[in-house]
């Protein structure tokens, strides 16, 4: 049975839920020119969870973690601080993409109602206590994501990158839930604590580590993490620079959720027989993805291959027990900001009947906008992990939870590969300093765009100096786990 | 004790056949074929659920995957008109696909052999008395126990409803279509208008 108590408890998801269907009945019935509607009510969505979210951690009694729906779905700190990260990274790509979708009369409350739709899945995926939950989450966040991608249906490589995407997808969903059957069958149980309990008592149960060797594949699959990587570049290429945005950052946080509610919380007993595997996952991440990312011309698909090594730096934290679980929570947090902000600057940057693609047409944007060239330096130079922007403070910390962890040849390959890795970013910025503009046409952003972009690149020096802060907050949340 | 031989025969027929037509699936070239394969691999499975005691669940199966699923997919493979393939099934990876399924079940035979019952739980099966309901036990247990997920599930529904008419339907500019709300609405003095002419002469219409 379920009362007024588990309604409260997932108060923000279902804000969240309901509003997504609201703005789908808006979008249906407003009139083209009144649809800057969608996009406030989207906005006020985000505010309101997040002030839901954050009401019973402000409150004057100390915040209690509660399950709901018995056991389903648990609301605790973990979860929240993911969450609000969530909202915020959401609010930026849902404002860069209403200028980007009414350029190309893409403009439809579709969009918004399956961002939404996405995030209620994201959402339960940093929130779920049993298998069914966590499965069902990935599935909605996997869902409206293949309709983003596809979502500009004439232009034929979005379509083909959303094929792509969805048989990929549902490949690795089927593994997944592949694995957690047979977590299942050898647990006897759905609850991700009563899975805890029976590895603790039969470590070596061989069906147990079999559905561990499937549930990691799948959720490596989700993450990008190599040799699971192949969709990532073909995706982040062929969809909508909008939805490249969308999927590149906030999802990142709920797969990161995913995996250690997965990993860390259900099957932590079994460490020793997964850390491994993680280890060369990282390392493959991060050499795939720095060494590919070196040849590319296109910078959608660059950002792409960045993407797979900080995956595989943020991986890296895991093997380092708890330590390493928060320096990895503080990786992925601080990364979904640079994401958003990289490719909301692209949005950006692609104007009407401008979409832009190569390195080469970022050509000469200091002599353009100098202050724009800057914000993409503060993002692009922290992606790097130069000191002293976020980047590097982050990477510093996953670092440290691998070599504490012992792990001291992975540690050395990881900053080997960071240093090629510097080489593709500094092109980048070499082409916006100190090449010529091609065309000297204005760059038109909207306000708000422009403020989130603002907000996002300076947050890559803020969140420095805050960094005691947010990394203290990770690792209590990981600790009340 | 026949009666108790009666169901694990039964279990090795039907999961005989299942693996069979699994395999055939994959294996035969006429896509029609592998599609009516599946349908019987489909049955099969029912079969199985049903050995189990599990009707509802087998019923469902046969409802939705042989029934709705099934011939879905029949219609498009026979529209499609997918010419078989002259080469075998599995086309030019065949060798190497085989090899590598070989050499994973012995992977796994390897690793299991005789060890994989140990982690296993002990259950049984709870027989029970003949006016047990399972739909009615199912229901209880999905609007209670795992309302959550039930209800996830069906927002999951709702998405991919809302994916399927956004990727297809085609709102034209030129499309030429009927308003029913329009048509409802029409009066009797709409559809016809009565006009007062003067009559026209005989002869503007004799020669034809």
């Amino acid at each position: 049975m379920f009362g007024w108590s588990d309604l409260v408890t997932a108060l923000p998801e279902i804000i969240v839920l309901s509003m997504a269907c609201l703005v789908l009945l808006v979008g249906l019935v407003l009139k083209p020119e009144k649809d800057g509607l969608l996009v406030s009510l989207t906005m006020l969505t985000l505010v309101f969870a997040a002030l839901v979210t954050l009401r019973d951690h402000l409150g004057a009694e100390a915040f209690v973690a509660r399950e709901a729906f018995n056991g389903a779905f648990v609301r605790d700190t973990f979860g929240d601080v993911l969450k609000l990260f969530m909202y915020m990274v959401m609010a930026a790509v849902v404002v860069f993409a209403k200028q980007y979708l009414r350029n190309r009369s893409l403009f439809k409350g579709e969009y918004f109602s399956l961002a939404l739709f996405a995030l209620v899945g994201m959402m339960v995926m940093v929130s779920g206590n049993n298998l069914v939950t966590l499965y069902l989450g990935l599935e909605l966040l996997a869902l409206s994501s293949y309709a983003l991608v596809a979502f500009d249906r004439n232009h034929l490589k979005a379509t083909e990158a959303a094929v792509k995407y969805f048989v990929l997808g549902a490949l690795a969903s089927g593994m997944l839930l592949y694995g957690l059957s047979m977590v299942y069958g050898a647990a006897g149980s759905l609850q991700l604590q009563n899975i805890a309990q029976a590895a603790a008592t039969q470590p070596d149960a061989r069906l147990l580590i079999l559905g561990l060797v499937f549930v990691l594949v799948g959720v490596a699959f989700k993450l990008g993490a190599a040799p699971f990587h192949m969709w990532v570049p073909d995706v982040y290429t062929g969809a909508p620079t909008a939805t490249t945005a969308l999927i590149a950052s906030a999802p990142k946080l709920a797969a990161f959720g995913l995996a250690v509610r997965l990993l860390g919380e259900g099957l932590g007993p079994l460490q020793i027989h997964w850390q491994s595997m993680v280890a060369i996952l990282a390392v493959l991440s991060i050499v795939i993805g720095n060494l590919f990312a070196i040849q590319q011309t296109n910078i959608k698909r660059l950002f792409a291959y960045s993407t797979i090594s900080h995956i595989g730096f943020m991986l890296l934290g895991f093997v380092g027990g708890a330590d390493g679980f928060a320096a990895a929570m503080f990786y992925i947090i601080t990364y979904a900001l640079m994401a958003a902000g990289g490719f909301g600057l692209l949005i950006v940057l692609s104007g009407k009947g401008v979409e832009v693609e190569n390195i080469e047409d970022l050509k000469g944007l200091n002599q353009r906008n100098g202050w724009l060239a800057f914000l993409m330096l503060l993002i692009i130079a922290s992606m790097a992990g130069f000191p002293p922007l976020v980047g590097f403070v982050s990477k510093l910390w996953v670092l440290k939870a691998a070599l504490d962890a012992g792990y001291l040849g992975l540690t050395i390959i990881a900053v080997i590969f960071a240093v090629i890795g510097a080489f593709y970013y500094l092109r980048v910025i070499k082409v916006m300093y100190f090449d010529d503009a091609q065309t000297d046409e204005a760059i038109v952003a909207s306000v708000d765009a422009r403020f989130f972009l603002n907000v996002l690149a300076i947050a890559q020096l803020a969140l420095v100096l805050l960094t005691p802060m947010l990394l203290d907050v990770c690792s209590s949340a990981i600790a009340a786990l | 004790m026949i009666s108790d031989w009666i169901p694990v025969v039964l279990f090795y027929a039907f999961a005989g056949v299942l693996l069979a037509s699994a395999l055939a699936v994959i294996t035969v070239r006429n896509s029609v074929y592998a599609a009516l394969l599946l349908v019987l691999a489909f049955f099969s499975a029912a079969a199985l659920w049903m050995l189990l005691e599990a009707e509802f669940l087998a019923i469902t199966l046969v409802l939705v995957y042989v029934g709705a699923v099934m011939v879905l997919f029949l219609f498009v493979v026979m529209m499609l008109d997918v010419k078989s393939r002259e080469k075998h099934a599995l086309g030019g990876y065949g060798k190497v696909a085989i090899a590598v399924a070989v050499a994973m079940l012995l992977e796994m035979v390897m690793l299991f052999a005789g060890k994989l019952a140990a982690g296993l739980p002990e259950t049984s099966l709870t027989r029970h008395a003949a006016d047990y309901s399972n739909v009615r036990a199912l229901a209880e247990e999905l609007f209670t126990r795992y309302v959550f997920p039930f209800e996830l599930a069906a927002v999951l529904l709702l998405v991919a409803i809302v994916a399927a008419i956004l990727l297809t339907l085609r709102r034209r500019p030129d499309f030429k279509h009927l308003d029913p709300a329009r048509q409802i609405a029409v009066k009797a003095s709409d559809r016809m208008r009565v006009i007062k002419m003067p009559a026209e002469p005989q002869s503007s219409g004799d020669d034809k």
